[in-house]
């Protein structure tokens, strides 16, 4: 008896498990789809679901009307630059504060999370007359630069997270060993922390790549990455809901591949230190 | 070679001060145990010997040399650490080899090393896994094998058998006190089970709010406790003190015996007269927890079994040369 309930539950709680996440997923298949359809089949009512005209001329006409490399090289630099400098202020930041904490450690963390809590449009005025002033827009370097400062207090706050997991006593017996601070973080630091590394790594790098505030109001041609290369689709000629399909397709195709191939490390890195 | 000297040791975070003023001989190749309750410091000793910490006054001699501005890695010690922190990433080799490595040997020689300590130890079928593949008892073992395999000046160990079961517990510190006496190097090993200290120790430090308060052999401080914190800390079960009009009849303002020491006589008439209000029988002993009056509650043991239960009256003769004097400040009266 016990182990039929046990069966139903695992059934029960499968189907439960499909069915939240293709309720999930299902936005971005019905974009997915949208792309596919023709510009009257696309808000067609009711919609068809896969018995549609296939065809792949949005692809064309997106790839006609606008340069979509372009953008997509934009939005790499933008995403990677930034997620580096984050990487290379944070994990000195994150180090000190798990490993010699001070009084106020705790105040700090609070504080630079705190920078979040505002919303951005509030500072958007003085930020693009900063912008104007020295030149910054509408070029990379401004984007990756806000784009840096503007995850830098999560990236800290998660590698914070991270580096406290690993136990103190280790980090002492290698210095018992005779591991300088040097050999100390090559051979013992790093490999421990590598999955934390990489899931925040990539979780910066996603939130760079969809970012969508600061890259419309703070470019528009030459350094526009992916997100304003979809914007470019809702236009006062009327909204294209197949071409803004394939465009948005398009722009996030490339982070969802990453994201596919690292899903384990994803995974594992979020919920680090969930379990001992 | 392996003699430590502390003078005047002292250590303070901030104005709490942990350590005040420690004066120690550790003998080149003698086991010396630190003990005492948590909070008195003697963690904090000896990370001030292994380097981790650093001092606030006084002077850390390791043959000779003051070492207090020695990084850890150049003082030649090792120490085994209570959670084991080995090193998760690596093999066992890697884990007893990081050492050697790091000192700049060559890969044969440690491999040789390696192997080696690993024999000693018994790890040689583990030596190609990973650290979360083994039992405890087994980390334990890694954890030692990394401390003898660098051949060090001496071994500090900071409550390596904690986390361990009753059973492998005792069977490590055998262990442990077999692999030293056959090494022969000094070792400091800092631990709150008085068992431990007693039946390991070659000399005992007792420490109680950053104070050493005795040094010497076990036996030493089990016949001649310095005072009255010593005299209640070792032996189990604890020294019975009595004070008021008896002790001062011995000219002390508290005496004590040990419960062993307590000749039991079932209704008699002279010595501490009380009933009897629990028995513990555990075949090889008798515990007598009796209430003796006005000198409150007294704990006598027994060799053997000895049919007595609770209610019944006893009365509890001291032996007269095994009488602990203390004076009023609690140090021991001698003579």
């Amino acid at each position: 008896m016990a182990r039929m309930a046990t069966t139903q539950r695992v059934v029960v709680s499968t189907i439960g498990a499909w069915f939240f996440g293709f309720l999930i997923f299902f936005p971005i298949l019905w974009m997915v789809l949208a792309s596919f359809k023709t510009e009257l089949e696309a808000f067609a009512i009711p919609p068809s679901f896969l018995f549609f005209h296939w065809t792949t001329e949005n692809y064309a006409t997106v790839q006609e009307r606008s340069d979509y490399l372009h953008h997509a090289v934009n939005s790499i630099i933008i995403a990677g630059g930034s997620t580096l400098i984050a990487l290379l202020i944070a994990i000195p930041a994150a180090w000190s504060m798990a490993f010699s904490p001070t009084k106020r450690t705790k105040d700090i963390l609070l504080w630079m999370l705190s920078t979040k809590m505002m919303p951005p449009v509030g500072v958007l005025v003085p930020i693009y007359l900063i912008y104007k002033s020295f030149g910054l827009l509408d070029s990379r370097m401004g984007l990756v630069f806000i784009l840096c400062l503007g995850n830098l207090p999560i990236v800290i706050w998660m590698l914070f997270t991270y580096f406290k997991e690993i136990p103190r006593d280790i980090l002492e017996a290698a210095r018992m060993d005779g591991a300088t601070i040097g050999r100390e973080l090559v051979y013992v630091l790093t490999p421990m922390a590598i999955p934390g590394l990489a899931s925040t790594m990539l979780l910066n790098l996603i939130l760079a790549w969809n970012e969508a505030f600061w890259t419309l109001n703070l470019s528009t041609s030459s350094a526009a990455p992916l997100t304003v290369f979809i914007a470019s689709y809702s236009s006062p000629e009327g909204l294209f809901w197949a071409k803004l399909s394939a465009a948005s397709t398009l722009a996030i195709a490339p982070i969802l591949v990453l994201g596919w191939f690292s899903q384990k490390q994803l995974v594992r890195g979020l919920t680090f230190g969930a379990v001992k | 070679m392996g003699q430590i000297t502390l003078q005047d040791v002292q250590k303070s975070f901030g104005p709490v001060h942990i350590i005040k003023g420690a004066d120690l001989d550790v003998a080149d190749g003698s086991f010396v145990v630190f003990v005492g309750p948590s909070g008195c410091g003697k963690t904090t000793l000896l990370r001030l010997i292994a380097g981790l910490e650093d001092v606030s006054g006084g002077k850390i001699l390791i043959d000779g040399k003051n070492v207090v501005d020695t990084p850890p890695a150049k003082r030649g010690l090792s120490m085994v650490f209570q959670s084991y922190a080995l090193y998760p990433h690596m093999s066992v080799r890697g884990n007893i080899g990081f050492g050697l490595k790091m000192a700049g040997l060559a890969k044969d020689e440690i491999n040789r090393k390696v192997e080696a300590a690993a024999a000693t130890l018994n790890l040689t079928p583990y030596l190609d896994r990973k650290p979360r593949e083994l039992s405890g008892g087994q980390r334990q073992r890694v954890a030692i094998g990394r401390a003898i395999v660098r051949e060090p000046k001496a071994f500090l160990f900071d409550e390596p058998l904690s986390n361990l079961d009753a059973a492998l517990r005792v069977q490590m510190r055998i262990e442990v006190t077999r692999l030293q006496k056959q090494l022969g190097t000094t070792a400091i090993y800092v631990t709150h089970d008085q068992v431990e200290a007693m039946t390991m120790a070659d000399k005992i430090v007792v420490l109680n709010g950053g104070k050493i308060e005795q040094y010497g052999s076990p036996l030493e401080l089990y016949e001649r406790p310095a005072n009255l914190f010593v005299a209640g800390f070792i032996g189990s079960p604890k020294m019975n003190f009595v004070t008021g009009e008896l002790a001062k009849q011995q000219g002390a303002t508290t005496i004590g015996v040990r419960p062993e020491h307590l000749r039991i006589e079932r209704d008699g008439a002279g010595g501490w007269q009380g009933t009897i209000a629990v028995a513990e029988h555990l075949g090889s002993d008798t515990f007598l927890y009796v209430d003796a009056g006005p000198l409150g509650m007294l704990t006598a043991r027994y060799i053997g079994e000895l049919s007595l239960h609770a209610g019944d009256r006893v009365s509890l003769m001291p032996e007269p040369a095994r009488i602990h004097r203390f004076d009023q400040s609690g140090n021991a009266v001698r003579g």
